[in-house]
């Protein structure tokens, strides 16, 4: 994947590269960044491809003929073509610019989802899916009457496979689930997944916001139908998203917003919708962020994905080894092996928030809470996790950090 | 951020004083924070002239907003519905002794919220209440 491989993954050379990674949280305490599943930090070369934009080449976009709207125009259908070739897409027109992930999702939901689907069709999800790709399906259950079952997670967090196949045999249109959950870290295995779906004859969507930006993702190599996920989990602005879908569904799908761009004509009381992407694209979108995207791709490509995913399964190994090792704290999710850089827990008798707060005085920065994940955090009686997440910038030493400061917190609430 | 966890914080989030439940009770209110899932109830006994007289707490949550329920509970006792009606953030601050930032605050003012939305008779707790 990557053109010009920098070889030997350096730590520091990637650090240096993150302006904030010279943030001091508070006078003489660095920053230790453990949330990169919310959102990931910023290289300076997505920094300055967005104020290369604003500083030389704003303008609208499809729209002007003059120099700067042709620039601005060229930069941004350029971002696209980088992101579709980062996700194995063979065209770029089958990329539609979003928000984020949540609106890609909502995108099909609305669009395919209103025109394919049926009252009592059903749609398969998970018990560990981000309120993302729960909410949408509800609120369309509640307009449509579609049905909604879901892929029980086991205590370990894992999909049930065995539920999965019982729930196939009813006929679904569409399963729609994550490749790696923000929670239990879970990497799930899609590519038989979307095997088993299509043989069903169901369509396959993913949620890709956490498995795009930390690992090899190919649509062609996994044979799906939708890709969804957002720039700003993957060293992008936030305000982007994309959805993928392939060519003949993304024809056969209504417009989603109505408004400029989006349109080939319109008349007083009709119009006719634009071709694809740009049928998905109502109104002046994110130009500069879309460019910052591109440049978020440009630089994951130049470390290379394998050489990120194999950073963070050597951080994860790592971490789940240290954190076990504390006396009270129970980490969720399946072992080292089956998850990607995500590790939630909880530690007996301190609430996550509290954790977070202790934490934070050293500068370290967790998640705590629920995550998005509700039902899943009821699925194991939990009303909230603290979460600790890795990307291609951290280093052990950030996690031997981690484990001191959670000595801190036990003793601070003396458990 | 450490002084936030002050000894009587953790004192009172380990060894509540008022943490249970009343029945039957006069007043009883509970309410979430969305943000985080914490949850409180609160019990009360009141006297005909509407003095309190016995109050409890029970949900759960982290130290800030248990700590504070607990505070704020103790500080009732004696006072009337009217009083309560009339009490504001900056009570709960001083029981607590810390400064907060927005997040937290929130933690720190969820058993006031449910108090008051109780001494109001109120269906449902807002934000206007510990303004």
């Amino acid at each position: 994947m990557a053109d010009n491989s920098m070889g030997s993954f350096s730590e520091d050379k990637i650090r240096a590269e993150f302006p904030i990674m010279k943030r001091e949280v508070k006078p003489g305490i660095p920053l230790v960044y453990l949330d990169s599943a919310a959102t990931s930090q910023k290289p300076q070369s997505v920094i300055d491809a967005m104020n290369d934009y604003y500083e030389l080449h704003n303008a609208n976009i499809h729209r002007g003929v003059h120099t700067l709207a042709e620039e601005a125009t060229a930069m941004y259908e350029n971002a696209r073509e980088k992101i579709a070739r980062f996700i194995g897409a063979e065209k770029a027109s089958d990329l539609v610019y979003t928000r984020n992930t949540t609106e890609s999702i909502n995108l099909v939901a609305f669009t395919w989802g209103r025109k394919f689907l049926k009252k009592d069709d059903l749609v398969i999800l998970s018990e560990m899916e981000h309120h993302s790709n729960l909410v949408p399906w509800q609120m369309l259950a509640e307009k449509s009457g579609i049905r909604l079952e879901f892929i029980r997670v086991t205590d370990d967090g894992l999909l049930d496979l065995d539920v999965y196949a019982k729930l196939l045999n009813e006929k679904p249109k569409l399963v729609s689930v994550t490749q790696f959950s923000n929670v239990l870290g879970t990497i799930n295995p899609i590519k038989q997944i979307a095997k088993l779906a299509h043989e069903a004859g169901a369509l396959i969507l993913v949620d890709g916001a956490q498995s795009v930006p930390h690992m090899p993702v190919s649509v062609k190599d996994l044979d799906i139908d939708f890709l969804a996920f957002s720039a700003h989990k993957m060293l992008g602005p936030t305000g982007i998203g994309a959805l993928w879908a392939r060519e003949e569904l993304l024809k056969a799908m209504p417009p989603f917003l109505g408004g400029g761009d989006m349109i080939k004509k319109v008349y007083l009381r009709s119009f006719t919708a634009n071709d694809i992407p740009h049928k998905f694209e109502a109104g002046t979108p994110s130009i500069a962020e879309a460019i910052g995207f591109g440049a978020a791709v440009d630089y994951l490509n130049k470390v290379g994905m394998d050489a990120v995913a194999d950073h963070e399964k050597a951080m994860t190994t790592y971490a789940v080894e240290k954190l076990q090792q504390i006396p009270g704290l129970h980490l969720l999710g399946p072992a080292a092996d089956k998850r990607g850089g995500v590790t939630a827990f909880e530690l007996d008798g301190v609430h996550p928030h509290d954790v977070a707060q202790i934490l934070d005085g050293d500068g370290i920065a967790v998640r705590a809470g629920h995550h998005c994940a509700m039902p899943l955090h009821d699925r194991y009686n939990l009303p909230a996790t603290t979460r600790a997440s890795y990307y291609l910038y951290n280093t052990t030493k950030e996690i031997d950090q981690l484990v001191e400061s959670l000595y801190k917190v036990k003793k601070v609430f003396g458990v | 951020m450490d002084d936030l966890y002050r000894e009587v914080i953790i004192e009172r989030y380990k060894n509540p004083a008022y943490r249970g439940t009343l029945e039957p009770a006069d007043i009883s209110f509970e309410d979430e924070n969305p943000l985080c899932g914490d949850h409180i109830r609160v019990d009360l006994r009141v006297d005909e002239s509407g003095i309190i007289k016995e109050a409890a707490f029970s949900g759960h949550g982290c130290a800030i907003s248990q700590a504070s329920a607990d505070l704020l509970l103790e500080s009732i006792i004696g006072k009337s519905i009217e009083e309560i009606k009339h009490m504001g953030k900056e009570d709960v601050l001083d029981l607590l002794g810390i400064e907060l930032g927005p997040v937290r605050l929130k933690c720190a003012l969820l058993p006031l919220k449910v108090l008051k939305a109780g001494a109001y008779g109120l269906g449902e707790a807002s934000d206007d209440l510990v303004e």
